[in-house]
């Protein structure tokens, strides 16, 4: 099916989401989507699958322009798209996810759902177990159920809005797979995505987006130099990796077990010195979390000890674990991290020892007014949390981390994130390690943690490999172990 | 200056709310059968026309202003202090134990009467603490707890009526034997106004008030109360934060409550709280928690209270008139704040 | 009378005191389970119950009494939506204040026909099955709405986990914008939910007046409390219909071991024993909802392995979580 979008236009406030956007794509090719964070792609595609309804301009599918008034509308045109953030049910059961909104009986049989879904699954090779409840699955499983969903219900035309966060090598590969069949078949794909290996490899054009507006487009062979200088309008420094010279041990771990509703940890001896960085790779689910919230305190050890800084911090509540300079950084920034309705100075307020009992409003203005320096956000020292955009939010969350810190827990330090934030954020976290810290984070990204690792450990339901050096493992070899091959050997050696 | 000003646009815009409330009680009256300028005629003279009920009016607003201050903390902490009824219940019978402990001792009134407001602030603070554990510790959603703590202090304030604390002979719903007339707060002559329930009451409100915008722990309990778990993990220590919220709120129900004992009552009823708790809870709501509106607007629910009382007299209508219309105002400020941000999103 | 016959018509009795209470739960849980939170309940079931019997009373008809109680709790569920969803005010906060008003509101108009003399529901024995032993005088000597009330429970259930129309439901209240994406009209459905649970709530109020507290009798007419307990038997219930039935079940059987064991218990005066299952029926919430709170997860490691995995197990079983997406509002852009 081609598509002709022309001369979309969508704001939401003073802000300008879509500016003017003119975009065709053949049936049949992959186009990719490029921008940084708030360039606007999600909102030009959520006006493409009837989500959003754009202020002026036009869709014409095949020639024929068309109005949807409602997601539906244009499920049932043949544009199904997979949402940046995941719309599904996580808590009923992955048929029950595939049978919502599909034109059922009003007894809807679920053997015949059953059926259909299993077979669907069958052609593209993905194993989804029907009666598995949703929030046991992987972000990745949850996106081919969303993928088979809509494929059942006949889409032509496919988007997906950053698909590859969070989701395994394998299963990316997979994915990547299935996308290339469904243009073959005759199918349009839309992908949104910030990494431009992806958008490289996988997309047969490429158009790229800056504040709401087409900044230009591309076709193979991609020079990468010129999409990023689309993309951010300037060149970007990304941090090196200087390796570490080998500190004192900051974080010791003896034959530490935890356990929650799923998983169990296997007992895990381990050490982290000053000034190192650790990733964790894993599945979603296969640990990796666990271990960051037991060394933070939100777990309690079933058994083993948590030593930081020769301190036996075993069992200790996070309060006191932060008091002792570890700080955990949570992935879900406007639910973890950040109060959404207060503002950077209250927040600077909020993490110094409440040595004060009046506010010193001035003083905090001004330590605000020089973070926003320091660390390059985009926003005021009394704009609200929920009104920056994703990277300055992760930049914020980082200018509250007061050195002298011993440890720092970090989830998916990057998620959402354009390749600018990125090496922002790396670039301070270096500047924690410089200082002394050392830092344990977790990460769905391979290639986030093969870059900025200094040691690399992987999870499998559980359990945990021996630290890995970077350097001297491949890509491949990690592949394997994250996805549970070659784990016995592991264990032997 | 620029703070009246503020106050006066806030007051122009709630006006909308008013009116929206009025004319929707007109409607009630009119369907009861009654003229509505008589009833607010009639409620306006029940509150304003004498001297006395002025004071009474001063009577309601005394405890109902500690009350509400103490609820703008647990809102500020982002909780539904519902068991505030049950709060103001256990510091008046605090107030009550520990006056019967010691009016025969050998101790002046004055140290007697703040023994027994210590004792009311720390009883009516630990029923509210129970709610934060039921919370913190239980799960519980804090409106079920304090509704739970409710009906418990409601059954023990009829034990305590009817078994151990009863009258000699009867036990009866008038309550427990009255205190000395020593033990009682010093009142204007010929009325139940005790200077002393005022003072507590605006001393309560600019306590809050500075509390919740210039502190430190101020600003932490409204972190608490947006984002519990941020707050948690960016190093407040949330948990106890929320049970200060509690506390905090209790004490000031207890002060409520010795205010009830020692100055209006001069002993323990059944009624003990006169539903000041839901009643402090409502002007909670229609001031959005802004502490500069809690002593104007507590005045105007008390005068209406009190305006309410003689009109099954006056105009053989149910006194419960005066609920229907302090409900009426709130829902008509949140119904119009609703329309008013409609309004503006609108293009 | 023996012993047997006197459990049986206690047990009995139980069912019918139930039966209300079941039916405003279920509606409430159909309102939940759509997103939106009904806290007016209180309110809402002593002003259905006195219009109920006020409509009774003036036109001699039960069925107008009902649908006169149906359509004051459909009215108040309607004003909770349209502040909640439409104006997007807390859901919360309107409810609270209607549970008090729409109280006061009973009192007020109630005063005329306070006292006055009504009809009441009369006892359908079904035939044949009411002479089965045990159940029948049980289950089939029962009134007509508390017939309804059991088939509200297995309605609601096959409703809820059955029917495409329940699966969307199941979602509003978890994930709206899922919901949306899927077709549903998320805004129109939420109304007519909450709507329709608030008919429940209302019906549940001329249970009361015209059949099992019959009469009107202002604030002595035993009634308040009793929508907040139906509150919490939603979230004791975990939003499930037959759950929420056991929850309202035992409440009743409480309240009837009060009343039965009173005379063996001279000491307790007679008001604590009327009001302990209240406080008893919201503490028993603390059973479902311990098991999410941090400190169990943390004591829970302390206990040796197969200790611990049977206590995890049984909170697990004891849990029930509210629908996510509850009292939100949902906005498409
Ligand atoms: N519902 C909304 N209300 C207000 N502003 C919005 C809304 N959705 C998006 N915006 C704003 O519109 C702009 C474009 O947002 P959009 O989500 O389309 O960006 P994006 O390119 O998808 O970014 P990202 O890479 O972070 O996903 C941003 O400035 C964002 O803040
Ligand atoms: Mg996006």
């Amino acid at each position: 099916m081609d598509i002709t979008l022309q001369d979309i236009r969508k704001t939401f406030g003073r802000v300008i989401a879509c500016d003017r956007v003119t975009l065709a794509v053949p049936g049949g090719t992959i186009q990719g989507l490029l921008g940084e964070n708030g360039a606007g792609k999600s909102t030009l595609m959520k006006i493409l699958s009837g989500f959003l309804r754009p202020d002026s301009g036009e869709i014409r599918l095949d020639g024929t322009p068309v109005i949807f008034r409602h997601p539906a509308d244009a499920v049932r045109t043949g544009v199904g798209m997979l949402h940046q953030d995941p719309l599904d049910y996580p808590t009923l059961t992955v048929l029950e996810n595939f049978m919502s909104g599909r034109p059922e009986r009003f007894f809807p049989s679920r053997s015949a759902a059953t059926r259909r879904l299993r077979e669907l699954a069958g052609t593209f090779g993905f194993a989804i177990d029907p009666r598995a409840c949703l929030d046991t699955l992987t972000v990745g499983e949850r996106q081919q159920l969303e993928i088979l969903r809509l494929l059942s219900l006949d889409v032509r035309v496919l988007i997906l809005d950053e698909p590859t966060t969070g989701i395994s090598a394998a299963q990316k590969a997979q994915l990547f797979e299935t996308l290339r069949r469904l243009a073959v078949e005759g199918r349009t794909v839309l992908f949104v995505s910030h990494k431009l290996e992806e958008v490289e490899s996988l997309c047969h054009r490429v158009a790229v987006l800056r504040s709401g507006a087409l900044a230009g487009a591309q076709v193979p062979p991609y020079t990468t130099a010129e999409l990023v200088a689309l993309m951010f309008g300037r060149p970007i420094v990304f941090p090196q990796r200087e390796p570490a010279a080998p500190g004192r041990p900051v974080l010791e771990l003896r034959a530490l077990s935890a356990m929650d509703d799923r998983l169990r940890l296997a007992p895990l001896d381990f050490d982290l010195r000053a000034g190192e960085v650790v990733g964790l790779a894993g599945l979603t689910g296969s640990g990796q979390r666990l271990l960051l919230r037991t060394c933070a305190g939100l777990v309690r050890p079933v058994a083993g000890t948590v030593r930081v800084n020769g301190r036996d911090l075993t069992g200790q509540v996070y309060p006191s674990c932060r008091r002792h300079g570890v700080v955990f950084v949570p992935t879900a920034r406007l639910e973890e991290g950040l109060i959404g309705d207060m503002n950077l100075s209250e927040h600077l307020l909020l993490v110094q020892p409440p040595r004060r009992l009046f506010i010193d409003r001035p003083r905090a203005l001004e330590a605000a007014e020089e973070r926003i320096r320091d660390f390059a956000i985009r926003g005021s020292p009394d704009s609200l949390m929920r009104e920056l955009s994703g990277g300055n939010q992760q930049r914020a969350l980082l200018s509250l981390l007061a050195p002298p810190l011993a440890l720092i827990l970090i989830e998916e330090p990057t998620r959402g994130l354009d390749l600018e934030s990125a090496a922002a954020v790396w670039t301070r976290l270096r500047a924690h390690c410089r200082a002394g810290a050392a830092i344990l984070f977790l990460s769905s990204d391979l290639d986030e943690i093969r870059a900025h690792s200094d040691r690399i450990v992987v999870f499998f339901c559980g359990r945990s490999s021996p630290p890995l050096d970077p350097s001297r493992t491949d890509r491949e070899e990690l592949g394997r172990l994250i996805g549970g091959k070659g784990w016995d050997r592991e264990a032997a050696g | 200056m620029i703070r009246a000003r503020v106050l006066c646009q806030q007051a122009g815009r709630q006006a909308g709310g008013v009116i929206l409330a009025l004319l929707a009680a007109s409607g009630l009256l009119l369907l009861a059968g009654a003229s509505p300028v008589e009833v607010f005629r009639q409620i306006g003279l029940g509150a304003f026309g004498s001297v006395t009920r002025l004071a009474d009016v001063l009577v309601v607003w005394g405890p109902l202003a500690l009350v509400t201050a103490g609820l703008l903390v647990t809102f500020a902490a982002g909780l539904w202090n519902i068991g505030i009824e049950g709060q103001i219940v256990m510091g008046a019978i605090g107030v009550t134990g520990s006056l019967r402990l010691l009016q025969d001792a050998p101790l002046p009134a004055w140290a007697v009467l703040s023994v027994a407001l210590a004792a009311g602030m720390m009883a009516g603070a630990a029923w509210a603490m129970l709610s934060g554990l039921l919370k913190t510790v239980g799960g519980v959603n804090e409106i079920f707890g304090g509704l739970g703590l409710n009906f418990i202090a409601s059954a023990l304030i009829l034990w305590l009526i009817f078994g151990p604390w009863k009258r000699p002979g009867i036990g009866s719903m008038s309550g427990t034997e009255p205190f000395p007339d020593s033990l009682w707060l010093p009142a204007l002559a010929g009325t139940r106004l005790s200077f002393w329930s005022v003072a507590l009451g605006l001393a309560a409100v600019g306590a809050v008030a500075l509390l919740l915008s210039r502190t430190v722990l101020g600003l932490r309990l409204k972190a608490v109360g947006r984002n519990f778990r941020a707050a948690y993990l960016l190093g407040v220590p949330a948990w106890r934060h929320l049970l200060l919220a509690f506390g905090l709120c209790g004490a000031l129900a207890g002060v409520a409550g010795f205010v009830q004992v020692t100055a209006v009552y001069h002993r323990l009823i059944p009624s003990i709280s006169s539903g000041y708790g839901f009643l402090g809870l409502m002007v909670a709501l229609i001031i959005r928690c802004r502490a500069a509106w809690v002593a104007p607007v507590a005045v105007f629910f008390a005068a209406i209270t009190i305006g309410g009382i003689q009109l099954p007299i006056a105009l053989q209508l149910d006194s419960s008139l005066s609920g229907v219309l302090q409900g009426l105002l709130v829902l008509g400020v949140l119904f119009s704040d609703g329309l008013r941000h409609r309004a503006a999103a609108r293009p | 009378m023996d012993w047997p016959t006197i459990l049986l018509t206690g047990l009995a009795g139980v069912l019918a005191t139930a039966g209300p209470l079941v039916v405003a739960a279920i509606g409430e849980a159909i309102s939940e389970r759509a997103g939106v939170v009904n806290l007016s309940l209180n309110g809402t079931l002593i002003l259905s119950a006195m219009a109920g019997f006020a409509a009774a009373v003036a036109t001699g008809s039960l069925a107008a009494g009902f649908l006169c109680g149906a359509a004051v709790g459909a009215a108040a569920a309607l004003l909770v939506a349209f502040a909640g969803i439409t104006l997007r005010q807390s859901q919360v906060a309107v409810g609270f204040v209607l549970a008090l008003t729409l109280r006061d509101l009973a009192y007020f108009l109630g005063a005329p026909v306070m006292g006055a003399a009504g009809p009441r529901l009369d006892i359908l024995p079904v035939p044949l099955l009411e002479r089965l032993p045990v159940v029948g005088p049980m289950l089939f000597r029962q009134d007509v709405m508390t017939y309804a009330s059991f088939l509200l429970i297995a309605a609601a259930w096959v409703w809820i986990y059955r029917t495409r129309p329940g699966l969307t439901l199941r979602g509003l209240g978890e994930q709206p914008a899922a919901a949306f994406v899927r077709g549903a009209d998320v805004i129109r459905l939420r109304y007519l939910y909450t709507v329709a649970g608030g008919a429940l709530v209302g019906l549940a109020g001329p249970m009361y007046s015209l059949s099992v507290k019959a009469g009107w009798k202002g604030t002595i007419s035993g009634l308040d409390g009793l929508g907040w307990i139906a509150l919490a038997l939603t979230i004791f219930g975990g939003w499930h219909p037959l759950r929420i039935a056991a929850g309202a079940y035992l409440f009743a059987f409480l309240q009837w071991l009060g009343v039965v064991l009173q005379p063996f218990l001279p000491g307790i005066p007679s008001q604590v024993l009327q009001v302990a299952p209240f406080p008893f029926m919201i503490l028993t919430l603390v059973l479902v909802n311990v098991g999410q709170a941090e400190w169990t997860s943390r004591l829970l490691a302390l206990l040796p392995e197969g200790g611990r995995r049977r206590l995890a197990g049984l909170l697990r079983l004891l849990r029930a979580s509210p629908p996510a997406a509850l009292g939100q509002t949902f906005k498409r852009e």
